[in-house]
């Protein structure tokens, strides 16, 4: 076993996921087979090989800098789960003592 | 009206020139059609009647005034992944449920520009993760040749919906295969084009180096016409390129006498279909009788191409999808602060397979395991690219089976992420390697399912597969409609 289920509970937190128990033993026993057949690729020597980021190399490309109309704020906000005014409203960030 | 079922987009567009047909008329004959059998194949998710008829109307008025252009009025279906501006747009996800778009996609905005007909949105896979379409959180598409299968995926909803003759063409996008998987399993044509020629704006991200857009047409012909309509150059999209496009429908019509055609021998394996593998062979001696040479050839890599797909989809994947965390759009959960608002926000709004992609991807991309998955699979996807850089420097184009086997039964593979994950085993190699790939029906096997034949050309060179393609076509003649649907 590569992975435990601390493992699938710790990767969950980092992807900001709260699993429930049974998904928690689900994922630990499916990771384990999927990264176990993803071990694979070891049976391969690549060094020195660069590694391809995207297959279709583009150069970077340059533009003018110039003011454009961009999406007015209404369109911006319509979507919003909760607003105030013209800004996302979220719960509070950072603690506050009393 | 029925057959226009069996029209071209061409054809179509001179009935509509020449005033035998309007595109209010065409319009309601699709709506109707998606109204009457959609109740049992579940390809649409959302009609946009409304829209659907002021776009037609639109379109006769222009006609009246002599405009005319190649998809003045054709009426489409759009997979559920592309921005519109006004029409909920949601992946086929729950996270995305209500959102409505505040922009075009830049394919969106080149097909509206040409006039066309936005019919509805195409069920798919959760952010076009899964090959099957079982993993919307909506609904499951059904194969039409077979309504206890699967239709394939992620473009599930597309595959169907074109080959039941519920819209003249659809979008779909390919990351992994989810264009031409689906198109091979539902007996239509379906084109991934090179990484770059279809600019991905608007596009609803999953593994942003694979994702390409491109069409789910019902002959080689439409699969043109749309692909001059939505490729080319556009400065919104970084990776998008700077190159001018061809007419892709001038090479329709050309021998392809003296064509050296790849056949890679790992294409052939053990444990594939006995009927898959006999119609491929078949359909080799149709390129052959044209006058094309057959070449053996060997990508020696291809058996590691799943692996190293799935560390790269799933790595692009969780980046790709942390923006859904209920701020700015979609759903959102309360909770006791804000980070246990994004976690429950994201457990109950995304679906098994999307967690299971979050969860692989945040591993093999976290502190001490980088090395070890995702940047040995950046260089395994170099070796699988010059496998093909290789073959290609005796070749014009590889022919290849789209899938090891016709569609299998709903449910059979859902419990089973690993073989469900093999099933795009000819596909993926392609998205690696930024090459254009598309799926041709070339037969059936005993059962009565499509066999889909890939053609994989070098990049830029969609011309050539098309005119390809456009050969055997004419030669094979395969049956485009399931009797069901007539």
């Amino acid at each position: 076993m590569k992975i435990t289920r601390e493992v699938v509970e710790y990767v969950a937190h980092l992807g900001r996921l709260d699993l429930e128990a049974h998904e928690v033993d689900l994922y630990t026993e499916q990771l384990d087979r999927i990264l176990q057949f993803m071990d694979t690729l070891n049976k391969l020597d690549t060094e020195g090989i660069e590694p391809t980021s995207h297959a279709i190399p583009v150069e970077c490309i340059l533009r003018e800098d110039f003011v454009k109309d961009s999406l007015e704020i209404e369109a911006s906000l319509w979507n919003a789960p909760e607003r105030k005014g013209n800004f996302f409203k979220v719960p509070p960030i950072i603690e506050v003592e009393e | 009206m029925e057959n226009i079922l069996d029209k071209t987009i061409k054809e179509t567009r001179d009935l509509l020139r020449k005033k035998e047909l309007t595109a209010v008329e065409l319009t309601s004959f699709y709506l109707d059609r998606a109204k009457r059998y959609n109740e049992d194949l579940k390809a649409y998710l959302r009609m946009t009647e409304d829209n659907a008829l002021e776009m037609a109307r639109d379109a006769d008025r222009r006609m009246e005034q002599g405009e005319d252009s190649p998809l003045l009025g054709i009426p489409f279906g759009i997979k559920d992944i592309f921005c519109s501006k006004g029409v909920e747009t949601t992946c086929a996800s729950q996270i995305l449920k209500g959102f409505i778009p505040p922009y075009d996609a830049t394919v969106i905005k080149k097909l509206k520009d040409a006039h066309f007909i936005h019919l509805g949105r195409l069920n798919m896979d959760e952010f076009a993760m899964g090959s099957s379409t079982e993993n919307s959180s909506y609904q499951t598409t059904k194969n039409p040749w077979d309504l206890t299968r699967i239709p394939g995926g992620s473009s599930g909803g597309s595959a169907a919906a074109v080959s039941a003759g519920l819209c003249a063409a659809a979008l779909g996008t390919d990351t992994g295969g989810s264009i031409r998987q689906p198109a091979g399993l539902c007996g239509v044509v379906g084109m991934k084009p090179t990484y770059g020629r279809v600019s991905r704006y608007g596009l609803i991200a999953f593994a942003s180096s694979l994702d390409q857009i491109g069409p789910l047409t019902r002959n080689v012909s439409d699969c043109a016409v749309v692909m001059n309509a939505i490729a080319g150059y556009d400065p919104m999209d970084s990776t998008s390129i700077p190159q001018p496009v061809p007419d892709y429908t001038e090479c329709l019509g050309k021998d392809i006498k003296g064509l050296k055609i790849g056949i890679p021998k790992e294409y052939f394996i053990e444990g594939m279909d006995t009927d898959v593998k006999k119609t491929l062979r078949e359909s080799l001696s149709v390129f052959e009788k044209q006058g094309a040479i057959l070449v053996d050839v060997s990508l020696p890599h291809t058996e590691y191409a799943v692996a190293t797909y799935y560390i790269i989809c799933t790595a692009e994947a969780s980046s790709n999808l942390a923006r859904y965390d209920g701020v700015k759009y979609g759903l959102r959960s309360e909770g006791k602060d804000i980070i246990d608002m994004y976690k429950k926000t994201r457990m109950k709004g995304f679906g098994k397979e999307v967690k299971r992609r979050i969860i692989l991807g945040t591993y093999v991309l976290s502190s001490g395991y980088y090395d070890a998955y995702y940047r040995k699979a950046g260089k395994v996807r170099t070796l699988i690219r010059r496998d093909f850089d290789e073959v290609f420097k005796d070749c014009d184009i590889i022919v290849t089976p789209v899938s090891p086997t016709t569609a299998f039964k709903i449910g059979e593979k859902m419990e089973d992420p690993l073989t469900m994950y093999l099933s795009d085993i000819f596909t993926i190699p392609v998205n690696l390697a930024g090459l254009p790939a598309m799926s041709v029906p070339c037969g059936f096997d005993a059962g009565g399912l499509p066999i889909g034949l890939q053609i994989i050309g070098k990049p830029l060179e969609e011309a050539l597969m098309l005119q390809t393609a456009y050969v055997f076509e004419a030669e094979r003649c395969v049956k485009k409609m399931p009797d069901a649907f007539r």
